[in-house]
């Protein structure tokens, strides 16, 4: 049994943020007295992650996700609650707990850009203690598992942004971090790339038992890496727990296309009381529900002659749109 | 150990920064010209005030050549390590790239401060003291151990006054996310810093003596190279030059509370 890790109580955030009216006479209001109100981004929220768990924070776009990971990294100090990563409060940014974590976000850089990424390594390297052939031993490590070795020594500036984002990882790996958070860190990839780099995330967990926090607007790089997801809207959480389960309460039907031998048996099936999406000539679409599937299933083979048949999963991005405007997705 | 550390990441500053800028040979030689001809530059605008006055503020052309010795090396200084790095704050922290420097184990002020260098300020330096070299023989100081210590410990307060200065600028951007122009008004007091504090009026002198600390910057250093100054000023300098560090590094350390870092 893994034990916590990550500790969230009753956390809240506010922002001052000022606001503007439209227009010269606005423009000129605002820059001599500005209208500033408290926004409470963050409301009260409380979650505990397990040590070598992979966690996704969903939401649409300002829900609070990313504020959530930057008051777990240390970066931005909580209104109001208690937060514990590691023993440690992280905005105290204490050494040993800055050692221990790691921040990657998709749209920004810390690699220097006129520079081989290596010099990058290198240099963050020193910062973290680390020895040259430490250093070394780790860079080569992490090079072999992203595939990058060709590109340490090419200037940043040069490298796509797939070679950039493998090299930005590495970068904010190497002195073994036990937790990484982890920023829409596929922003802008290409599908090849972003494929390698949950390859990497997934190896990367399994091999150092590394707990992750994710935001990712990519379905894709949910689905594979989390097997629990916190979906955060307009700053509380709306569900919190396991991914499929999630899935399963908001789609509760499956599709199933079914190929019948001849018409009339797809007449037949039609008229037999299961709940039909569609039909054409001896093709026929029917919804059923995810707990009869099996039971359905057979009562068709047995009792009409079937050539072929198909279960369709409902997209998976529609599933989860239907989650980034709910308020609440408890089950 | 932790000097140690932190000697061993200054070093890889040096090195990367270094190779940064030699990609962009041009950029180097463009620079190492502006030095010069802004050194040409001083000088010939400082001979045009002397022209009708033997004296300007009690000081001979040639002891004000001091003060314009004085003003290179710190422009210099400024050049190669405040300037790339100090008006970079800005940028980190409207971009949210200090997140980065916020997350590393290592002190925020020294990676902000001291991660970046531009070599070709080093010319102005070594023109500076070329200059200081020739003022004593012009001069006919007599030049001794005390005099060159007590100098040198003059220039490192300045030095400091002046980043302090600089630094505390740079950290209001966390609540006012842009002061570009606040430290290109900090650039332009220092080119005041160029004539003798007595050249100018009884206020402005005030003025430049306590809100701004021009006086402390060059003027003190430049009495002291000389064999003018009382010891008093000396202190005085030293003192001032504690106060500013101390005041922004607890200013720094007050405004990283309420940094809210870029949205993404």
């Amino acid at each position: 049994m893994e034990k916590n890790i990550i500790y969230v109580k009753n956390l809240s955030k506010s922002f001052d943020v000022s606001s503007k009216e439209p227009g010269l006479k606005g423009t000129i209001k605002h820059f001599f007295k500005r209208k500033t109100t408290s926004l409470k981004v963050i409301k009260n929220i409380s979650f505990e992650i397990k040590e070598g768990e992979i966690v996704g924070f969903l939401g649409a776009n300002g829900a609070g996700k990313t504020t959530i990971l930057k008051m777990l990294c240390g970066l931005i100090y909580p209104t109001e609650g208690s937060i514990s990563v590691s023993g440690y409060l992280p905005y105290r940014r204490k050494e040993n707990f800055l050692k221990n974590i790691t921040l990657i976000m998709g749209q920004k850089q810390q690699l220097l850009w006129d520079l081989p990424p290596i010099e990058s390594f290198y240099l963050n390297a020193s910062i973290y203690d680390l020895d040259k052939l430490e250093a070394k031993k780790r860079i080569n490590k992490l090079s072999e598992m992203l595939e990058i070795d060709d590109d340490l020594f090419k200037p940043v500036r040069k490298l796509s942004l797939g070679q950039r984002m493998k090299s930005e990882l590495l970068a904010a790996l190497i002195h073994k971090p036990n937790i990484l958070f982890l920023d829409e860190p596929t922003l802008g990839l290409d599908i090849n790339a972003q494929r390698n780099l949950r390859n990497f995330l997934q190896k990367y967990n399994k091999e150092t038992n590394a707990t992750i926090c994710l935001t990712s607007h990519y379905m894709k790089d949910i689905t594979s890496l989390c097997k629990r997801v916190i979906c955060v809207h307009n700053g509380s959480i709306s569900y919190d727990g396991k991914l499929d389960l999630l899935l399963k309460k908001l789609s509760p039907v499956k599709e199933i296309l079914i190929i019948c031998r001849s018409e009339s048996d797809a007449i037949k099936l039609e008229k037999s009381g299961f709940m039909v999406k569609n039909k054409r000539k001896n093709e026929i679409t029917l919804k059923v529900e995810n707990k009869s599937i099996t039971s359905s299933l057979k009562a068709i083979l047995n009792n009409f002659d079937i050539e072929d048949l198909y279960i369709n999963e409902p997209p998976i991005d529609e599933i989860i749109g239907k989650i980034l405007i709910k308020k609440d997705c408890s089950i | 150990m932790r000097v140690r550390k932190y000697l061993k990441v200054y070093s890889k500053f040096l090195h990367t920064s270094l190779a940064s800028e030699l990609e962009y040979k041009t950029n180097i030689i463009i620079d190492l010209i502006t030095a010069i001809l802004s050194l040409i530059g001083s000088i010939f605008l400082l001979s045009i005030f002397f022209q009708n006055n033997n004296r300007i503020g009690g000081w001979e052309f040639e002891q004000a050549l001091i003060i314009q010795g004085i003003y290179t090396i710190l422009n210099g200084i400024t050049n190669t390590w405040f300037n790339p790095n100090l008006t970079e704050i800005v940028k980190h922290i409207r971009e949210g790239t200090l997140d980065f420097v916020l997350l590393k184990p290592i002190d925020s002020q020294f990676f902000i401060s001291l991660k970046k260098i531009n070599p070709s300020g080093f010319l102005e330096i070594i023109l500076g003291f070329c200059l200081l070299l020739y003022c004593i023989k012009i001069n006919q100081i007599n030049f001794n151990l005390n005099i060159l210590s007590l100098f040198f410990i003059t220039i490192i307060c300045s030095i400091f006054i002046l980043y302090s200065l600089w630094f505390f600028i740079s950290t209001t951007t966390i609540w006012f996310v842009k002061t570009w122009n606040a430290t290109e008004v900090l650039r332009s007091f220092l080119y005041i810093g160029r004539f003798p504090l007595n050249s100018f009026s009884f206020s402005l002198r005030i003025f430049f003596s306590v809100f701004i600390p021009i006086a402390f910057i060059t003027t003190i250093p430049s009495e002291v190279f000389l064999g003018l100054s009382q010891l008093w000023k000396i202190f005085l300098e030293i003192l001032v030059a504690l106060l500013f560090v101390s005041t922004s590094r607890k200013f720094w350390l007050f405004a990283l509370k309420f940094y809210s870092s870029a949205s993404s």
